[in-house]
């Protein structure tokens, strides 16, 4: 039997360091709702999303209540749009008639973002999905919740660089659209390498075609629990270290399985994976960040850091594996800067640069996340940066992605309010040697050798 | 899967005990076990209860215990048991 030092615990992970559910995300298939009118495409869609999606935010309330788990996001992710659109889509303005009908289904669902705007042109596009990224921008302009993704290589395909080249444009276009609002319309959208079919996670979330019809992930989150538990080990070796990370990860991960599995069955739709992230936010002792610097860092950034954030990521699969019967998504640490008090503390006082943050995406989960930059970064720029990052997914065999934020008209210095989950960030400089004849060559790079492997 | 835990935490005073187990008697919600400790003068009790036989829709159980534990000075929180046997028994 349970006994009261065990439901202390729990209670104390919940209230005093931050334990919660980061997102119950509904995946649903909108193949069904293909037509060759745009009209009935729209309405299909909308009534499919509504439909299924009906109870999720109150379902997910229930759980909150009879468990006492926060579970601060109630999210939707459906089929890549560029797939669903194409037949009835005959211009990038039609594209964003989706978005429209997106949004509205996502507001009136109650979910507060909707991920799957998205287009898998990791080889090669269509004209079908060139359209829905060339509407990317005003998409993301017109809509308040939708999120955007595009994959632009894997490890299986290599990388399609025409697609690198259009979306460091689109992601000026989009910074563009929303220069009133600080450009937010990049904190929506994603470039990706190797993008996982069953993330729950925005902005990058979509419902993979290799999924079933409507599904439920959970993403747990936790950083202030692991920080906690590190306080307890101060100047142990690393066997403690990661033993109490794989511990806390794996009873963290526990909590998670839990809620998905309640939510399955009161939805009454399947289970689909627990994606054990760490999952940092702006309020204080929620940070990833913290965690690093727990484990002896002066500040992220300094030398060590990649070495601490690879051993917390692989801690934190190894953990949570067995907590749970199926791991999917991202699984591992994020590391956006705006979203994490600790990482944006850590630019200010000038110790971590993009550089350095490229280096910590080869062992993190994801990517360069949540990354303010000067507003008159050339478009060729950050298609360098994207091409580096899908290179280190591509050749790490992991998920990579981008989330730069060229913010028009502020400059290194500047600081930027996001709000809410988003938070706030430091614009960072960027490196100011150009690429733009390597971008210009067109084509693809080939798939690395040792992703042939039948 | 009707068990649910009742945990209580506050400044010691007289009467807490009697008063949620009132409020259980009132509404058929059986208590199985009581542990209880007091740490730097706070008063920290775990219940184990069954609401199997109450009409007491959960959400309703929750906000009126937790308004009781307002009326009494202390937090009283409600959870199915679950959210800990999962967390630490394998």
């Amino acid at each position: 039997m349970i006994n009261i030092l065990e439901v202390n615990e729990t209670n104390k992970m919940i209230e005093q360091e931050k334990l919660d559910v980061r997102t119950i995300t509904l995946g649903i298939s909108l193949l069904d709702c293909c037509d060759a009118d745009l009209d009935a495409l729209n309405q299909n869609i909308y009534d499919k999303i509504t439909g299924l999606a009906r109870d999720l935010v109150s379902t997910g309330r229930e759980i909150e209540l009879e468990y006492g788990i926060p579970i601060v996001n109630k999210r939707i992710s459906v089929t890549p749009v560029s797939l669903v659109g194409g037949r009835a889509c005959r211009s990038p303005e039609d594209f964003v008639t989706i978005a429209e009908t997106l949004d509205r289904a996502a507001r009136d669902t109650g979910v507060n973002f909707l991920g799957g705007y998205s287009a898998i042109v990791s080889k090669g596009m269509t004209p079908n999905e060139e359209a829905l990224i060339r509407s990317i921008p005003a998409a993301l302009a017109a809509t308040e919740r939708v999120c955007s993704s595009v994959n632009v290589g894997s490890t299986k395909t290599g990388i399609n660089m025409d697609a690198v080249k259009l979306m460091g444009e689109i992601v000026r276009e989009t910074a563009e659209a929303t220069k009133e609002r600080n450009s937010i319309g990049c904190a929506k959208l994603v470039v990706f390498c190797n993008a996982p079919d069953d993330n729950p996670f925005m902005a990058g979330a979509f419902h993979g075609v290799s999924e079933a019809d409507a599904i439920v992930n959970v993403g747990v989150s936790g950083p202030g629990v692991i920080k906690h538990a590190l306080e307890g080990v101060r100047g142990e070796n690393f066997e403690v270290l990661c033993e109490t990370v794989k511990r806390t990860a794996f009873k963290v991960t526990r909590a998670g399985q839990l809620v998905a599995q309640e939510a399955s069955e009161r939805l009454g739709i399947p289970f689909g994976i627990v994606d054990l992230s760490l999952a940092p936010t702006p309020s204080v002792g929620d940070s990833v960040a913290g965690i690093l610097e727990e484990m002896g860092l002066e500040s992220v950034g300094a030398p060590g850091t990649t070495a601490a954030l690879a051993l917390l990521n692989d801690q934190v699969k190894k953990g949570g594996i067995m907590a749970s019967s199926f791991v999917g998504g991202l699984s591992g640490a994020f590391i956006p800067v705006s979203e994490d008090q600790g990482m944006i503390d850590a630019v200010n006082r000038g110790a971590l640069t993009i550089e350095k943050l490229e280096a910590m995406t080869c062992v993190c989960s994801v990517g360069l996340d949540m990354i303010a930059i000067p507003g008159d970064t050339p478009a060729s720029t950050i298609s360098g940066v994207i091409a580096d990052e899908a290179a280190i997914g591509m050749i790490n065999q992991k998920t990579t992605a981008v989330r730069l934020i060229p913010v028009i008209g502020k400059d290194v210095g500047d600081t930027v309010e996001f709000g809410g989950l988003l938070g706030h960030a430091p614009v960072q400089r960027v490196n100011r040697f150009g690429c733009a004849d390597f971008i210009n060559r067109g084509g693809r790079i080939p798939a690395p050798i040792h992703s042939f492997k039948n | 899967m009707s068990k649910t835990i009742i945990t209580v935490v506050g400044k010691d005073a007289v009467g807490i005990i009697a008063k949620v187990c009132t409020y259980l008697a009132n509404n058929q919600i059986n208590v199985e076990d009581i542990s209880q400790t007091i740490v730097q003068g706070y008063f920290n009790m775990m219940m184990i209860v069954d609401t199997g036989a109450s009409t007491k829709p959960y959400a309703a159980m929750v906000a009126e215990l937790d308004e009781l534990g307002g009326a009494i000075g202390v937090r009283i929180r409600c959870q199915r048991e679950d959210i800990f046997t999962k967390m630490h028994r394998i």
